[in-house]
């Protein structure tokens, strides 16, 4: 049952082969027993996740059951869900309850899904080890000692220590993506817009994205359908008619032309990483794909442009939590400007503070132009690098991340080297186009994903290019030891 | 030296819209504390700001009102700075791109026509409010106003004295009232002016430094803060001193302007575009709209009432100084149905008298345009006379009924029978002799004497043209 897909899933609880309260209270029990050293998830509420599973159930016993009723959702802890603490890895929100529901969230209740608890996460979504969470760092479930990537680490972990059968995640700068590939997860950053961005406390609106993580692609599709509409709440979000995201999911490769960009196979890369990748296209090609090498040319701007922008961003969204209306205030200060310093001081971790320093130079009169103006101009000229691939090919794939899940620790005392971490994911966002990670092998017995990148609205036709994929290799279904 | 003061304005105006700029809490005024911050007022994590469509209309109406072009694309941006009643660390304005581009304001100081550029009018959220009393050493936040969608209309520095800055104030007021964008509740804070003042040497084309006091929230204060600034800015300058350029504030109390900070400490507010808002985009068919449903403005009003009416330029302008006196006036002449001028007579001087000196609106008066019309037809058909209208409108005003109920119960009524008036006139005639025979010697005086005694035995009741005609007739 713990390996099984949300359809096998959905069967088992339509045959009534197990109730929805089982199979959370199984979940539970895992969560239990193995979250104390994973640390997957900050805050765990069984008497809340089992009233909505008896809820479930009863719609289930009235056969008004829908793709996802019943199944448990983790929810990583960036989304408001009502009467539950709602961290986003701060110590900043270490007291908040959120009084309403974020858009993701009501889909789900209204799915009838259950909502499994809400899991670790790097600090306000900065980071790519989820090593920056005021709550602790998370462990990888493929080695212990490793990080699971992030900033959503804790539901990668979740998902991959099976403490969760599919959890939600949000993607700035790869954050769906590279933890999905650290540990062997299927993750999928949608089109931006095309999740409501309501309820997600913010990191860099322009770039934020919510999107599923799960074992395999038919998962994730299941998961979209949940996850993707318009929300008139959501000034950015986009005004489409509802579709199916597991249309394409059978759709034969044949013809399919892959484009390789020549900067996601350069310096930076690591061997072991490149084999595997290499491997799985190799797979595409006897699927019938063909394969077409393009170029990106300013991906190496990519990184640099994202770090004066989304800091920008931050710098901003980051104001609101000023210890006046909620979250942590400061317990002895002076005047008004000595509380806002000693409760902000006190609230964020040294990444968040880097990041708002960051952003709140380069908007600073006199640098305006020279950062944040410039940073936009170059983020046009990498979505039209995107634009001119997309005419000579269907989906762009490469490594996820440059290499395996690192050690804990490896990259803590050295930003840039953990800010290179999203090389091959951040342009992605920059240009809002859909990207997705799966299971491509391992390296070194760590996993190792696979990079699909679409065209915009093109989430269908990849989750069925990764669906094809995994219906002829296994990485997808294997589980890391230990976890038993 | 003679000096030249250089005034510019800058005005919020608090757009009536039933919910807030970006969200759907409502923007009613004297509401409990924070009973209208929604999670979008207390910014809450996770809340997205959503566009009042109603507040973008309001904007385009002051556009076209002012002969302004209309941002086709506009775009709001963020305003960084920490402050506990500003909820999300910023504030959400538009600054490179606002929705009203250049326009203009004619105005009227004394017999002179100004025209007043408008720079800009852009789209912003209010903030909340401290409240420093009542918490012992602490302060408490209402956010009910957090979120109120104001337009901020900023003019050139064309004005020259305090009159003129006044008088551009009373006329936007007037006109953000006329077009329904705005309730012109000062006390309330609907309309605030910020002005800027500087000063220079006659015939010099450089602008002075400029101080900018902050919050004017009445045109007397406004027009004694001017005064005072300006006189402060001459005497530091001929006093060899320098101007720094700073924000003030007026004290009622003292009538005198202080330095709030100066502007070197200011912040920088580290402007960007707002990621959460898309570029606001106004088509041709959304400005259409919002023109078809646009009233007459003052301007063409007052053409109008020239034209139509034969009314005086002065009369026409009058009567258009609200929206309020103008429909007050149409009502009234369309049930006169008689001389527009009478009308106009009547509602410049008896009723703005008498409004004026309750303190009312011309929408609250106890005299209705229709009930004003009837006592007026009084007038022309020789019921009663002009004085005596007076009288009856007294009463009127008073709430003693219709003004015919009111002439026939005080028998107010005008004597036009000729058989009568004949009859008072051979009585006055024979009691004043002495008059007569003074008038017979040449003494035109005598005559309005004359004229006086029969008004009199008439009770004024007689008709004075007919009085006139026959005294004359008969001492002839």
């Amino acid at each position: 049952m713990i390996n099984a897909s949300l359809k096998e899933l959905a069967g088992a609880l339509a045959g009534k082969q197990i109730s929805s309260v089982e199979l959370t209270q199984l979940f539970l029990d895992r969560i239990a027993r193995f979250n104390p050293e994973i640390n997957a998830y900050i805050t765990v509420d069984a008497e809340k996740s089992l009233a909505q599973a008896r809820a479930a159930d009863a719609l289930i016993a009235a056969g008004k059951a829908g793709a996802l009723t019943g199944i448990p959702i983790a929810q990583k802890d960036i989304f408001c869900a009502k009467g539950w603490r709602t961290t986003c890895g701060s110590k900043m929100l270490g007291n908040f309850t959120a009084p309403y529901n974020a858009h993701i969230v009501s889909q789900f209740d209204a799915a009838g899904a259950v909502n499994l608890g809400k899991t670790n996460m790097d600090e306000f979504a900065m980071g790519s080890s989820n090593e920056t969470s005021y709550f602790g760092k998370v462990q990888n479930p493929w080695d212990r000692a490793r990080v699971p990537g992030g900033s959503s680490g804790g539901s990668a972990a979740a998902v991959a220590a099976r403490l969760a059968p599919a959890a939600t995640g949000t993607d700035t700068g790869g954050s769906i993506r590279q933890p999905a590939s650290l540990c062997g997860l299927s993750g999928l950053k949608p089109t931006y817009g095309v999740c409501s961005r309501y309820g997600m406390i913010a990191f860099a609106s322009s770039l934020d994205q919510a999107g599923p993580m799960a074992k395999s692609a038919e998962d994730l599709a299941l998961m979209m359908n949940v996850m993707a509409g318009f929300d008139e709440r959501d000034s950015t979000s986009l005004q489409r008619d509802k579709e199916d995201y597991a249309r394409d999911l059978n759709q034969p490769l044949k013809g399919l032309r892959i484009g390789l960009p020549r900067e996601y196979f350069a310096e930076g890369l690591d061997a072991g990483v490149a084999r595997v990748v290499q491997e799985a296209i190799d797979q595409y090609r006897k699927l019938g794909a063909e394969t077409v090498e393009i170029s990106l040319p300013n991906n190496a701007l990519a990184i640099p442009v994202y770090y004066v922008l989304a800091p920008a961003e931050a710098s901003s969204n980051l104001s609101r939590y000023d210890g006046v209306r909620y979250g942590h205030r400061a317990s002895e200060y002076g005047d008004l400007l000595d509380m806002y310093c000693k409760s902000r001081a006190e609230g964020f971790g040294a990444e968040v503070k880097r990041r708002i320093m960051i952003g709140t130079y380069v908007l600073s009169a006199g640098y305006y132009d020279a950062y944040y103006l410039k940073a936009q101009q170059i983020r046009r000229l990498i979505a039209q690098d995107f634009e001119q691939a997309f005419r000579r090919c269907d989906v762009i794939m490469g490594p996820a991340a440059p290499g395996t899940a690192f050690k804990a620790g490896e990259k803590t005392d050295d930003p840039v080297a953990m800010y290179l971490e999203d090389l091959y994911t951040i342009a992605v966002n920059l240009a809002g186009l859909p990207g997705m990670s799966i299971p491509a092998g391992f390296s070194n017995g760590l996993p190792v994903g696979l990079q699909i990148i679409g065209n915009y609205f093109s989430e269908a036709r990849m989750l069925g290019v990764g669906h094809q994929f995994q219906q002829v290799t296994d990485w997808h279904v294997q589980m890391p030891k230990g976890i038993e | 030296m003679q000096w030249e003061v250089v005034i510019g304005l800058e005005t919020h105006v608090q757009l009536q819209t039933r919910t807030k700029i970006f969200s759907g809490a409502s923007t009613a005024f004297g509401a409990a504390p924070n009973t209208q911050a929604d999670a979008v007022s207390i910014a809450l994590p996770g809340v997205l700001p959503v566009l009042n469509k109603e507040a973008v209309r309001c904007a385009i109406r002051f556009g076209l009102a002012i002969d302004a072009e209309i941002g086709r694309r506009s775009v709001f941006a963020r305003k960084n700075y920490f402050y506990p009643d500003l909820p999300k660390g910023y504030q959400i304005s538009q600054y490179e791109l606002p929705v009203v581009g250049r326009g203009h304001l004619n105005i009227l100081v004394g017999d002179a026509e100004k025209t007043v550029r408008i720079t800009r009018a852009h789209l912003e959220e209010d903030a909340g409010k401290s409240v420093h009393e009542d918490f012992h050493g602490m302060s408490g936040i209402d956010l009910n106003r957090a979120g109120t969608p104001l337009l901020e209309i900023v003019t050139e520095p064309d004005m020259r004295s305090a009159a003129e800055a006044v008088a551009y104030a009373r006329k936007l007021h007037e006109l953000v009232q006329w077009i329904g964008i705005c309730d012109g509740n000062m006390q309330e804070g609907s309309f605030r002016c910020d002005v800027n003042v500087s000063v220079r040497p006659v015939g010099s084309d450089k602008l002075g430094t400029r101080r900018e006091i902050k919050n004017l929230n009445s045109f007397r204060f406004m027009q004694q803060a001017i005064e005072y600034e300006t006189r402060w800015q001459i005497e530091t300058l001929e006093d060899g001193g320098k101007i720094q350029q700073a924000t003030v504030l007026f004290d009622p109390d003292t009538g005198e302007t202080r330095a709030m900070r100066s502007k070197e400490e200011a912040n920088d507010y580290r402007y960007f575009p707002d990621p959460d808002l898309l570029p606001l985009v106004i088509s041709e068919a959304d400005i259409e709209a919002v023109k078809a449903a646009l009233p007459e403005l003052p301007e063409a009003m007052q053409a109008r009432f020239q034209s139509q009416y034969g009314l005086p330029a002065y009369d026409a302008g009058i009567l258009t100084g609200s929206r309020g006196m103008a429909d007050y006036f149409v009502a009234a002449v369309a049930a006169f149905g008689g001389e527009a001028k009478l009308v106009a007579n009547w509602v410049m001087g008896s009723v703005a008298a008498k409004l004026n000196e309750a303190g009312l609106d011309v929408a609250a008066s106890p005299v209705s345009p229709a009930q004003l019309a009837a006592l007026l037809k009084r007038i022309a058909d020789n019921t009663i006379s002009g004085k005596m209208a007076k009288e009856v409108f007294e009463a009127m005003w008073a709430g003693e009924g219709e003004a015919d109920a009111i002439i026939e119960k005080r028998g107010l009524k005008q004597v036009s029978d000729a058989g009568a008036i004949e009859k008072i006139v051979d009585e006055v005639l024979a009691a004043n002799a002495a008059m007569v025979a003074e008038y017979k010697a040449g003494k035109e005086k005598a005559f309005n004497g004359l004229v006086g005694q029969c008004m009199k035995a008439s009770k004024g009741q007689a008709n004075p043209a007919q009085v006139n005609e026959i005294l004359k007739k008969k001492l002839a």
